[in-house]
């Protein structure tokens, strides 16, 4: 009896101080974890310099994020979700289904992804087709489809150093992971014409021609990294042959340790990514519940100081962070400030 | 006699059999010698490895984290130009309020380029990459003071201010003219004006009690971040741990050794009580998401959501080691009572939970110890990210507003992507030890003072 007495009280006294202090008073947002630095730089400028407190900007990856930005309405959900890609249809509709019917799309710049290796070790000018030859589960040799064959970097195309093949690629948690499959291995896959070889082995389908592409080797020579960055960096620490895939910001933050490849022949710098010269680069974006701003304080007033000139413009402090300024940052800038939803209503 | 006829050797050199000398060690006695002597190397060898190990992580902590607790300040003179600040010169704090961070950076720029003259350095920097080698933080420092002190407007006064990270790292070591030949956030040239200024003293190296005291900071201002805040949404977790499962956990083990009947319900309650002390914590944070969030809709981030987690992973551990110091108490003390006409409740309360207590407050002290250094569950609960940037002002907000703790605080900066935020974490591990060292040793003396043995 006093077991169950006791429990029952505590937890009756306990949901109700809950209640009576649920009103939620700072804006919590969730998601990609690219985009972290990028949210917590702007939250804190925000608590800095507005009367709201500091919003709470918490990591997990884009699906992760959008997942919970799409379970609902109301205090206990989060108000922005951070993504290092675009929302999903399939994402949009489990959003309605919640009753997320009214989402703010808002782009806030790019990212680049560069390749890094060991500062010490070999340096690489890479192709996208040297990628997809060297991790792709099955290439095309003398016109048949065989398990991936190459442990060198030599054997995929001898220009490049006679290195083992050791590549961190991100997980498939991440964001990233599908800018890398898109603009590398499927960029590869479809110049090296293996792409037909997939399309005829499918029948002629498109989209199973594509799958079958963007399959990495699991022998080992390709790993997927589920952490962070810092974990990728960790790798080639410890076996100097690893190249890995990185943010740009981050590979800033750590040239004493890593050295950066060129992607067709271009250095990736925050200039080469706005002009678009260097392939491998994505948009950055945050989604807004339209239904809690003038709800939750100083939501509104936090996208609009995000996607200020002097917040994400080129000479802002996201600029020097690493993140690469959206040209079109002023037709962000109306979109925020009119509340234009993803489906065009205002 | 088995033993001889195993050994026809030993019978046969030995004619009387096993009624040799004691003082002769004959070959079965010297091997058993061995043996001895073989353990007891085995034991120090196993002693020894520990050892190491403890000195290795010892100092691989003391000596990556001692770095966290100075940090690198520049002593600035600062004009507040009131035609930069306060515009209409009314002192309206509204209007003050207008300027943001951005409009204080060209007033710590111009202090920058004001020394340097002064001080006859020379340098082809401009003002703005003059201005990198001081903290992001100092323009939002000199804000909060203006606004605090609005008639020191238009006065030229000596600040000072966290150097940034680079510079940090610089006067550490850590940072070299080498390593930074490829980095976009410093320079050769902007090295050479710091060597400069300590030249002149005004570059210095301090301990720095904002690591202690303060606040998260977010990835281009690892210099301002600190562990304080977490530290305090530790503490609040704690307390709800505490406040939760020192009653329940002592009532439910009260009950189940003084008054329950022995059946196979209390057996099936007490093997699951044992079984749960060894679930991985991670199920506990899930549980707490589906249940005090998403059902109970309790807030996200909070240190209540979080102290009720860990109290679910905290309670198995209290009411075993409750049940274990209960039982330890002799039949007879309860006998004695209920002979002189006490209830059996009276002979709980004021005889076998008395003796009882120090063993139960042991138990919850390593409990709590234990929820303290947990972070995974907190990961489920959205306790891990930029979390920590505001001190609660009120208990009320303390346990409700979002916070971290001090564990998923050093996770969150072993993943960031500056490499001063590792050597932060290593701090906050030593900090965290500090605490959890403490909580062990008044365990140890609480148990050593009052433990009674029969």
């Amino acid at each position: 009896m006093s077991v169950l007495k006791m429990t029952a009280s505590t937890l009756a006294a306990v949901s109700f101080c809950a209640t009576a202090a649920a009103a939620r008073d700072q804006v919590q947002i969730a998601g990609s974890s690219t985009v972290l630095p990028y949210a917590s730089i702007v939250a804190e400028a925000f608590g800095e310099n507005f009367d709201f407190p500091t919003p709470v900007v918490e990591s997990g990856g884009s699906s992760a994020g959008l997942k919970r930005f799409c379970e609902g309405l109301g205090e206990n959900t989060i108000d922005i979700a951070n993504s290092s890609r675009k929302i999903r249809e399939k994402e949009i509709k489990a959003c309605a289904a919640n009753g997320v019917s009214d989402i703010i799309e808002v782009r806030i710049g790019y990212d680049g992804i560069v390749f890094a290796s060991d500062i010490d070790g070999n340096s690489f000018e890479f192709t996208p087709v040297q990628w997809y030859k060297a991790i792709s589960r099955q290439v095309v040799v003398d016109g048949a489809l065989v398990d991936n064959p190459y442990t060198l970097w030599s054997d995929v195309d001898a220009a490049l150093p006679a290195q083992p093949i050791q590549a961190y690629v991100p997980g498939t948690k991440h964001g990233t992971r599908e800018v890398f499959e898109d603009k590398v291995i499927l960029a590869g896959c479809e110049e090296t014409g293996d792409f037909d070889v997939y399309k005829a082995a499918n029948g002629g389908d498109k989209k199973a021609a594509e799958k079958a592409c963007i399959e990495l080797r699991t022998d080992g020579k390709s790993v997927d990294i589920d952490g962070d960055y810092t974990e990728t960096l960790a790798r080639i620490d410890s076996n100097k042959d690893g190249i890995g895939v990185f943010g740009l910001a981050f590979y800033e933050n750590n040239t004493d340790k890593l050295q950066v490849a060129t992607m067709s022949g271009i250095v990736p710098t925050t200039d080469s990514i706005a002009t678009g010269e260097y392939p491998v680069s994505r948009p950055l974006f945050f989604y807004v519940k339209k239904a809690h701003i003038g709800v939750v304080p100083g939501l509104k007033e936090f996208a609009e100081f995000f996607v200020a000139d002097e917040i994400a413009g080129p000479d802002g402090p996201l600029a020097e962070y690493g993140l690469v300024a959206d040209p079109d940052l002023s037709g962000t800038q109306n979109t925020v400030a009119d509340e234009v939803t993803m489906d065009g209503n205002s | 006699m088995s033993d001889a006829t195993q050994n026809p050797g030993q019978s046969a050199g030995n004619p009387i059999g096993r009624a040799g000398s004691l003082l002769t060690k004959n070959a079965r006695t010297r091997r058993r010698n061995a043996a001895e002597k073989r353990f007891r190397l085995y034991g120090l060898t196993a002693i020894g490895i520990g050892l190491l190990m403890l000195i290795v992580l010892v100092t691989t902590i003391v000596g990556n984290g001692t770095g966290a607790f100075q940090q690198t300040f520049v002593t600035l003179k600062v004009d507040l130009l009131e035609a930069k600040l306060d515009k209409k010169g009314t002192r309206d704090i509204e209007a003050i309020k207008k300027v943001s961070t951005f409009g204080y950076a060209p007033l710590i720029n111009g202090a920058l380029q004001t020394y340097v003259t002064e001080h006859g350095i020379q340098t082809d920097l401009k003002p703005k990459a003059m201005g990198a080698i001081l903290s992001k933080d100092t323009a939002a420092q000199l804000r909060d003071y203006v606004l605090e002190n609005t008639d020191k407007i238009g006065q030229t006064l000596e600040f000072t201010f966290l150097a940034n990270s680079r510079v940090d790292g610089y006067l550490k070591g850590r940072v070299t003219r080498d390593s930074i030949a490829n980095d976009k956030n410093i320079s050769a040239e902007q090295l050479d004006l710091v060597d400069a200024m300590i030249a002149n003293g005004a570059i210095d190296k301090t301990f720095n009690l904002d690591f202690i005291l303060g606040g998260d900071a977010s990835d281009q201002r690892p210099e301002a971040a600190g562990i304080g805040v977490s530290m305090v949404g530790s503490m609040y977790m704690m307390l709800v741990v505490l406040a939760l499962s020192l009653p329940i956990g002592v009532a439910a083990s009260i009950y189940l050794e003084e008054f329950a009947p022995k059946n196979w319900l209390t057996d099936v309650i007490e093997v699951n009580i044992s079984n749960l002390a060894a679930v991985p914590s991670i199920v506990f944070g899930i549980l707490g998401l589906a249940v005090f969030i998403n059902t109970m809709h309790l807030p996200m981030s909070a240190p209540l959501v979080g102290g009720m987690v860990l109290t679910l992973m905290t309670l198995p551990t209290i009411i075993i080691s409750t049940r274990a110091s209960l039982k330890a108490v002799p039949p007879s003390i309860r006998d004695a009572a209920l002979g002189v006409g006490a209830s059996k409740m009276q002979s709980v309360f004021h005889h076998v939970l008395p003796l009882a207590a120090p063993g139960i407050l042991t138990g919850t002290i390593i409990g709590l110890a234990q929820a303290l250094g947990e972070t995974a569950p907190l990961l489920l609960i959205g306790m891990v990210g930029f979390v920590a940037s505001n001190a609660p002002d009120s208990i009320v907000d303390g346990l409700m507003s979002p916070n971290s703790a001090m564990p998923a605080q050093i996770y969150e900066w072993a993943k960031r992507a500056d490499p001063a935020f590792y050597e932060r974490a290593w701090g906050g591990i030593i900090i965290l030890l500090v605490f959890l060292v403490a909580m062990n040793t008044i365990a140890v003396i609480l148990r050593r003072r009052f433990e009674r043995r029969w």
